[in-house]
């Protein structure tokens, strides 16, 4: 029922924290009947088909029926148009509780023409609340904060089922998931009919020099770990398609990528953005995620390409049981029959021990890396994050000393302490915010922060606090991109406070200028 | 512009009726003052006389002590007031609250005060006061507001509380009337479990058990040290400044919520950090405040304070004289 529905979107929407997200759809996959669950799962994971309705035929349909004045100053304080129209609608009969499916069904049976009609009628029949969730089911946009990833997970604990499994099985299969339902309540594993299906991706587990110390050099090979997007190609009977690790199908974005995958098989890689033998920063690839459609243009200034790590299927025979060392000798084979504009190798790296290794990873090639992927000779190409096979090396995190200017509450176990916050760097004599961070301290460091905010505010804005600018902290973080969106013009990726600097007076906090020192070279 | 022998004029003070020297609500201390009701905007210490409910003068002299004001007046049936008429009808907004009946200069005006026609059991209910000039609020003034049924929104809490029994439930409402009120819809609703005030609650909330109303086992929301976990599954009040302070920190893992007309709009809870809004006001929401202007039928009606635009338009749009008054220095919902 629409009424369910309305109501799961309602808390999603209000519940920040990811578990509490996961418990609210975990209660209603248990408490709703097939196909309604199946449906609320293919809405939130994108995969409703829905003729679009358009932000102009929601105005044309409420200009029917408010003044355009009342309905001007409404929006005005509401913010959103759909929840406008959900709460202003006039009542005109009683609410009715209607069937999700039914709804759906109507939506994609309707012809353009008749279809502000259909929508009218519908929201004559609704609460508020239902009116909303349908209104954002219709125009395509739930934003509750959930992703495909997270839903399919609630699905996983719902039925006591490997996130995995689901993950390769997911792309044969079609809403409402009946199917998919019926095996997590113990019934039969579903069998895809997926051409080219996705293979659950294996995983590493990070390391440093110290773990590193107790296993033998000689039995694993080293290669880069490239930032880009590991991704998955597979090219079977004629289809093609790329995956995300998570099993998102990321094909459209990259017709590039699937034009040049001219093979039989199941390859994982890492995906960038290549011209020539230079690898662009990740802010390039960034440009082209997402899209549904790639411009001519755009295809052009941004080639992407794959580096390859490993051989899944080849020819159609499965490698996967099969040792790294050998997997890796068949791929070495098998890239030379590929185009090597678009497909090229990982390269291994050259090591006796493992401080040969630490050597290269102190100094890396190009910026375009991330650390050091490390991979037993014997592996087997197992799905998730299996322990003991592959491990990441990662680059030590970069570092600035950045004074806080702004904190915010937190939510959940962190309610009542400020523990989201703002910091920037000198620019001149001023303090330009660079970033937000709201994880890396301990417990007692988020209570001395949390006492340094309350202690000294000079300002509030709504739940913001401005502060005194006189705490510095070390912020670390794992790369940084060109930002048009921030102040700065940077952003930095994953930041965190990594210690509080109380030793040092705010002056002695970084520069603007050494932040930017740290851009990779265009 | 007013005219100088309009029944009523808006000046900086507030409110003023020039006949019988007096303002209603007045933001600053004035020589005369009536008072609507005991929410800190409307009722204010440092007046030279007050003339208010038994209820609000009570609940004033809580708040401000009992030197308030050099003088105060129980209001109880027609009262003259420098020779004008006026009467205190029951406003349904919180325990005490009024509307105030003037008659001046050949005219009969009801001035509303904050008052809501929903049912509210924390106090007496709102009634018409026929009025050729009905003078009313307009805090939720926007066809976009029409507050649900307050039963239907403790039950979300209750659902919540029952779905996270290890967590507790954080409910922020105003110290005088919606806390009360939660109070009361929680016990109406058959939670009868030890219900959790802060100490800012505790006054009011014995004010109003002391004039008979029934709120069941409350208990002070202190903790001894490193006790957090006793507060699982419990449901706690506060006024909503609270959630500011280190108090918050606390409890385990609490749910935010808070009971206000406000949650109506998604992005007013968001910006709150609120987890569970619970639509429950204690003012008139757009049907209600349409329908009052309509059944009154007043040749005139004047707003105070709150979104006066929309009514304005309401009015224009069904041919009815109004006209805004934008008085200052009431607040949305005082805090």
């Amino acid at each position: 029922m629409i009424g369910a529905f309305a109501h799961l979107l309602e808390r999603l929407a209000f519940t920040p924290q990811r578990k509490g997200k996961l418990a609210h759809l975990v209660g209603y996959f248990r408490a709703r009947p097939d196909p309604e669950r199946g449906l609320a799962l293919a809405a939130l994971t994108g995969g409703l088909e829905l003729r679009s309705v358009t932000p102009s035929l929601l105005r044309g349909l409420v200009s029917e029926r408010v003044d355009a004045e009342l309905f001007a100053l409404s929006y005005d304080f509401v913010g959103d148009l759909a929840e406008t129209i959900a709460l202003i609608w006039p009542e005109e009969r009683g609410a009715q509780d209607l069937p999700l499916a039914d709804l759906i069904e109507e939506l994609q049976s309707t012809g353009k023409a008749a279809l502000p009609a259909v929508i009218a009628a519908r929201l004559d029949e609704m609460a508020p609340s239902q009116r909303y969730a349908y209104l954002k089911l219709a125009t395509g946009g739930l934003r509750v904060g959930v992703s495909a990833r997270l839903a399919r997970q609630a699905l996983a604990e719902f039925g006591g089922l490997d996130l995995h499994e689901i993950e390769e099985l997911w792309h044969g299969l079609v809403p409402p998931y009946t199917d998919l339902f019926a095996w997590a309540e113990g019934g039969a594993k579903p069998v895809s009919a997926a051409r080219a299906p996705f293979r659950p991706v294996m995983l590493s587990t990070p390391t440093d020099l110290k773990a590193l110390q107790d296993l033998a050099p000689e039995e694993f090979l080293a290669e880069w770990k490239w930032d880009g997007i590991r991704v998955q190609a597979v090219s079977e009977a004629g289809t093609r398609k790329l995956y995300s690790r998570t099993g998102d199908d990321i094909s459209a974005a990259f017709p590039d990528v699937i034009a040049a995958m001219d093979f039989e098989g199941a390859v994982d890689g890492e995906l960038l953005i290549r011209r020539g033998a230079e690898v662009a920063p990740f802010n390039d690839l960034q440009t082209r995620l997402g899209r549904k459609t790639v411009s001519r243009k755009l295809l052009e200034s941004h080639p992407a390409a794959l580096r390859l790590y490993d051989l899944l299927i080849w020819e159609r025979r499965d490698w996967r049981s099969e040792p790294f060392a050998k997997r890796r000798e068949a791929l070495e084979q098998a890239v030379t029959r590929l185009d090597p504009a678009r497909m090229d190798l990982s390269s291994l790296l050259p090591f006796d021990n493992w401080e040969a290794l630490a050597t290269l990873r102190a100094d890396p090639p190009e910026r375009v890396i991330e650390g050091l992927m490390i991979k037993h000779r014997a592996s087997p190409y197992l799905g998730g994050r299996i322990k003991g096979y592959w491990f990441k090396w990662k680059r030590d995190p970069m570092l600035v000393d950045a004074v806080l200017l702004y904190a915010q509450r937190g939510h959940g176990k962190r309610s009542g302490y400020y523990s989201d916050f703002t910091f920037g760097l000198w620019d001149g004599d001023q303090l330009v915010p660079v970033g937000k961070a709201y994880f890396g301290f301990t417990d007692e460091e988020l209570r001395a922060l949390d006492r340094f905010v309350r202690n000294n505010t000079i300002d509030r804005f709504g739940p913001v606090r401005a502060v005194e600018p006189t705490k510095v902290v070390e912020v670390a973080f794992e790369g940084l991109n060109r930002s048009t969106r921030h102040k700065s013009g940077v952003a930095m990726r994953f930041p965190r406070i990594s210690r509080l600097r109380d030793d040092k007076p705010a002056k002695e906090a970084d520069h603007l200028s050494a932040l930017l020192a740290m851009l990779p070279e265009r | 512009m007013f005219s100088t022998d309009a029944p009523l004029i808006p000046r900086q003070e507030g409110l003023y009726c020039p006949e019988g020297d007096f303002y209603i609500d007045p933001v600053r201390p004035v020589a005369r003052a009536l008072i609507t009701h005991g929410h800190a905007d409307h009722a204010r210490a440092g007046h030279g006389a007050v003339l208010a409910t038994q209820q609000t003068l009570y609940i004033m002299a809580l708040r401000y002590g009992d030197g308030f004001a050099g003088h105060r007046q129980a209001a109880e049936g027609v009262i003259e007031v420098g020779g004008v008429r006026v009467s205190f009808h029951p406003a349904g907004h919180v325990l005490g609250s009024a509307q105030i009946r003037v008659e001046t200069r050949g005219q009969r005006v009801t001035v509303t005060g904050d008052y809501t026609r929903s049912p509210n059991s924390a106090c007496a209910p709102w009634e018409p006061v026929p009025c050729d000039l009905l003078v009313t609020e307009a805090t939720f003034a926007l066809p976009v507001f029409r507050h649900p049924d307050p039963a239907q929104e403790i039950r979300k809490l209750l659902d919540s509380v029952a779905a996270f029994p290890d967590r507790a439930h954080l409910v922020g409402a105003y110290a005088l009337g919606k806390a009360q009120r939660v109070i009361i819809l929680l016990r109406e609703a058959g939670y009868d479990a030890p219900i959790y005030i802060h100490g800012a609650l505790q006054n009011l909330c014995d004010y109003y058990i002391a004039q008979g109303l029934r709120l069941g086992d409350l208990r002070p929301a202190t903790v001894a040290r490193g006790k957090k976990g006793d507060f699982a599954g419990a449901i706690v009040l506060a006024p909503p400044s609270a959630f500011a302070a280190t108090w918050a920190q606390r409890f385990p893992d609490p749910v935010i919520c808070f009971a206000s007309g406000w949650m109506m709009v998604r992005a007013r809870a968001r910006q709150r950090g609120v987890e569970l809004p619970m639509v429950i006001s204690d003012h008139v929401d757009w049907p209600a405040l349409t329908q009052t202007i309509t059944e009154l039928d007043p040749a005139e009606t004047w707003v105070t304070h709150g979104r006066e635009e929309a009514i304005l338009r309401w009015c224009e749009l069904e041919g009815r004289a109004a006209r805004p008054l934008r008085l200052v220095g009431y607040e949305d919902e005082p805090e």
